[in-house]
C-alpha cells in the first residue's frame, strides 16, 4: 500500500471541520482554555448559516471580549463599559431591518451596565444579548463580579466572598426573564461538546427571533469559565464550574416564546 | 417652506431638529430643557418624516444611543442641561475618539452640583477645554437668540458630518425657555439609506461580501497607534480652527472698550453698549458665536484697532475671561464681571463693571 500523502488527505471529501469565515485569522486574545473562543465561534456560525453576516452589526463591550471586533468579521462598534444594549438600541432604532446584536460580559452587563440591560429589555428592544458569566472581571486581573459566587475567591475578595460584607450575586437572567419586554431568556454553556451544541441552538433560536421580528429581547446567558481568573488549570476550572456555578446557575431555558417555563 | 413662528428657545431647537432632516432624538428630562423632548414626541415626526424620538432611561443611556446610531451614519441628536451633560461626557469622550458626527445642546443652569434651576453659563470650561476624559475638542455654537437656537441645529450637523465630530449648541436657561419670533428654514428631507451607504462609507450598516468591515472604537492598545490617532485629531482641530471661527462684530469699528460675551450675556451687554453709547463712551460688543475654535487671533488685533480694554461678560465666576486673556496676550487691559448660581446680570451691572474695572481702573 502506497504512503497517503497530505495532499491526499486535503481533499474536499475529507473535509470535516472548516472556520467559518466570519471570524478572522486575527489569533485569540483569549487565555488557553477560556470559553470566550467557543463562544465567539458559534455565534459567527450562527450569522453565517442564517445568511445574516451582510446585515448585522455587532456591539463589544469593555472586558475581555473588548476585542471581540478583532475576530467577529462583520461591522462591530465598541461601546462605553457597560452601555452596550443603549448602543445596540440607538442602532436598531435607526435601521430596524439590521439585525443588532451584543456581547458582553457579567462586569459590563450585571454592574456597571444594570440600568441599559434592564431597560433595553424592559423597552422589548429587538435585539440579541449574549452574556458570558465566568464569575469574576477577567480583564482587569480577577476581581469580584456582581456573579462572584459566596465564599469564591477573586482578587478583591481575596478571603472569599463574604455576602454580609459584601454582597449577594446577582442572577440578573432570571431578573430579566420576568420582565414583558424579553421573549427568550437562557442559560447555556460551552465547555463540552453537547453543550456547545445546545448553546449554539439557542444563539439561532435567538437569532431566528430577530429576524422574524418576534417582539423583545433574546437573551443568552453562558455560563464560562475563567481558569486564569479562578487560578485553575482549564480541566480543573471546567469541573469547578460544574460543581459549583452549575447549582447556583441551572442551565437550561428560562423563558421561551415571552412564557416563563 | 420657512415658517414664521413665535416659538420658545428649547421648541426652536426640537422643530429645528425635525427640520434638519435628523434620524433621531434619544433624550431625558431635565428642566430647563425638557420642552425639547415634550415638543418632540408632541409633535410626532415619526409620523411626519420618520425621525425617532426615543426618551431613555438616563443621560448615559441616551448619549449611548447616539453613539449607536451615529456610528451607523444616522443624523442624530440630544440635549439636556449641566448636571445631564455631565453624566453625558463619557460617551462624549468616546464620539470624539471614535469620531463620530452628532449634534447635541446644554442649556445650561447654575451649579456646582444640582444646582438650580436658573441661567447660567458656568459649563464653559466643560464645553471648551473638553468636559471628558482625554485630548478632544468639539465644535462649540452659542447661540444668542431663538433664531439661532434653530439655524445653529442645522449649521452643527453641517459641520458634524463635514468634520466627524461631536458639536454642542451651549445655550443657556434664558434662551432656552425665552420666546422669540424665529423664521424656521425650509425642512431638508432625512438621507435615504442608500445615500447614507454612499456618503458615510465608514458607518456600520453591514459588511457586504468581499468589502472589508466597518468598525467603531475608540480604543487601541498599541501606544504608537493612539499617538497617531491622537495627532490626526489634533491636525483635524487646527482645520476646524482654521476654517470655522464664528463672531460678530457690534459697534466695534471705532470702540476702545469692548465687552466680550456670547449667548444672553452677549444679549445683555448689547444694551450695554447702547447705555454707554449714549453717556458718550465708545464701547462696542466682540459677541463670540464659536466658543471652540476661540477667535483669539481677532480679538487680539483689536488691540491694533484702538481697543484700550476687555470686559469679559459671562455667567460664571470667571471661565471664558481666561481665553480672552490667552487671546489679548498682555496688549490690552481684561477684567471679567459676572453674576452667577442663577442669576442674570443687568446692562446697567454690566456698563457700571466696564467703568469701574476698564475705564477708571
Amino acid at each position: 500500500m502506497a504512503d497517503i500523502t497530505l495532499q491526499d488527505i486535503i481533499k474536499p471529501e475529507n473535509m470535516v471541520y472548516t472556520k467559518t469565515e466570519l471570524m478572522t485569522d486575527k489569533a485569540l486574545s483569549y487565555c488557553p482554555g477560556c470559553g470566550h473562543g467557543t463562544a465567539h465561534r458559534i455565534t459567527m456560525e450562527v450569522l453565517e448559516e442564517l445568511g445574516m453576516e451582510e446585515n448585522t452589526i455587532g456591539v463589544a463591550p469593555v472586558g475581555c471580549s473588548v476585542l471581540a471586533y478583532e475576530f467577529m468579521n462583520i461591522d462591530m462598534q465598541q461601546a462605553a463599559h457597560g452601555r452596550a444594549p443603549a448602543v445596540a438600541t440607538g442602532i436598531k432604532r435607526v435601521w430596524p431591518e439590521k439585525i443588532v446584536f451584543t456581547y458582553q460580559g457579567d462586569g459590563d452587563l450585571a454592574a456597571i451596565g444594570t440600568n441599559e440591560t434592564i431597560h433595553a429589555c424592559n423597552r422589548a428592544e429587538n435585539i440579541v444579548i449574549i452574556f458570558i458569566n465566568n464569575g469574576i472581571y477577567g480583564m482587569t486581573g480577577g476581581q469580584m463580579a456582581p456573579t462572584t459566587l459566596p465564599g469564591m475567591k477573586s482578587s478583591t475578595s481575596p478571603f472569599g466572598r463574604d455576602v454580609p460584607t459584601m454582597g449577594n450575586p446577582l442572577k440578573i437572567t432570571e431578573l430579566v426573564a420576568q420582565l414583558p419586554g424579553t421573549y427568550f431568556v437562557t442559560r447555556q454553556a460551552v465547555h463540552k461538546p453537547a453543550n456547545v451544541r445546545k448553546a449554539k441552538k439557542a444563539i439561532k433560536k435567538a437569532f431566528e427571533n430577530q429576524r422574524d421580528g418576534k417582539s423583545g429581547v433574546s437573551f443568552v446567558e453562558i455560563v464560562s469559565n475563567c481558569n486564569s481568573g479562578w487560578k485553575m488549570t482549564p480541566t480543573d476550572s471546567n469541573v469547578w464550574m460544574e460543581e459549583n456555578m452549575f447549582p447556583f446557575y441551572p442551565l437550561g431555558d428560562i423563558k421561551v416564546d415571552g412564557q416563563l417555563v | 417652506m420657512s415658517e414664521l413662528k413665535l416659538m420658545k428657545g428649547n421648541e426652536a431647537l426640537a422643530e429645528a431638529a425635525i427640520r434638519a432632516g435628523a434620524d433621531a432624538y434619544f433624550g431625558y428630562p431635565i428642566t430647563p430643557q425638557s420642552e425639547v423632548i415634550e415638543y418632540l414626541m408632541a409633535e410626532k415626526p415619526f409620523d411626519r418624516t420618520g425621525m425617532v424620538v426615543l426618551q431613555a432611561e438616563s443621560e448615559i443611556a441616551a448619549i449611548n444611543m447616539v453613539y449607536g446610531a451615529a456610528g451607523a451614519g444616522k443624523k442624530v441628536m440630544t440635549s439636556s442641561s449641566s448636571p445631564g451633560i455631565s453624566l453625558k461626557q463619557e460617551g462624549i469622550s468616546y464620539i470624539a475618539g471614535a469620531e463620530l458626527p452628532c449634534v447635541y445642546a446644554n442649556v445650561v443652569r447654575g451649579g456646582p452640583g444640582l444646582g438650580t434651576i436658573q441661567p447660567s453659563q458656568a459649563d464653559y470650561f466643560q464645553s471648551t477645554k473638553g468636559g471628558g476624559h482625554g485630548d478632544y475638542r468639539q465644535i462649540v455654537l452659542a447661540p444668542a437668540s431663538v433664531q439661532e437656537m434653530a439655524d445653529f441645529v442645522k449649521d452643527g450637523f453641517e459641520l458634524a458630518f463635514k468634520y466627524r465630530i461631536p458639536v454642542l449648541i451651549l445655550s443657556d436657561g434664558v434662551i432656552g425657555q425665552m420666546m422669540e419670533k424665529v423664521d424656521l428654514f425650509d425642512p431638508i428631507p432625512r438621507m435615504t439609506d442608500a445615500e447614507i451607504k454612499e456618503k458615510y462609507p465608514w458607518a456600520t450598516t453591514g459588511k457586504k461580501s468581499g468589502t472589508a468591515r466597518r468598525i467603531i472604537t475608540s480604543l487601541d492598545l498599541d501606544s504608537h497607534k493612539m499617538e497617531e490617532h491622537n495627532i490626526k485629531l489634533q491636525a483635524k482641530y487646527k482645520t476646524i480652527a482654521q476654517h470655522e471661527t464664528r463672531y460678530e462684530l457690534i459697534d466695534c469699528d471705532d470702540a476702545e472698550y469692548i465687552f466680550v460675551a456670547y449667548g444672553s450675556s452677549a444679549r445683555i451687554a448689547q444694551k450695554a453698549v447702547k447705555l454707554a453709547r449714549a453717556k458718550g463712551i465708545k464701547a462696542g460688543l466682540f459677541r463670540l458665536i464659536t466658543l471652540f475654535p476661540f477667535p483669539s487671533k481677532q480679538i487680539h488685533d483689536m488691540c491694533g484697532k484702538g481697543a484700550k480694554g476687555f470686559l469679559a461678560v459671562e455667567m460664571s465666576a470667571g471661565q471664558m475671561v481666561e481665553d480672552v486673556l490667552l487671546a489679548v496676550k498682555g496688549c490690552s487691559k481684561v477684567e471679567h464681571f459676572g453674576r452667577y448660581g442663577g442669576i442674570v446680570h443687568t446692562p446697567e451691572e454690566v456698563l457700571e463693571a466696564m467703568e469701574q474695572k476698564i475705564i477708571g481702573g
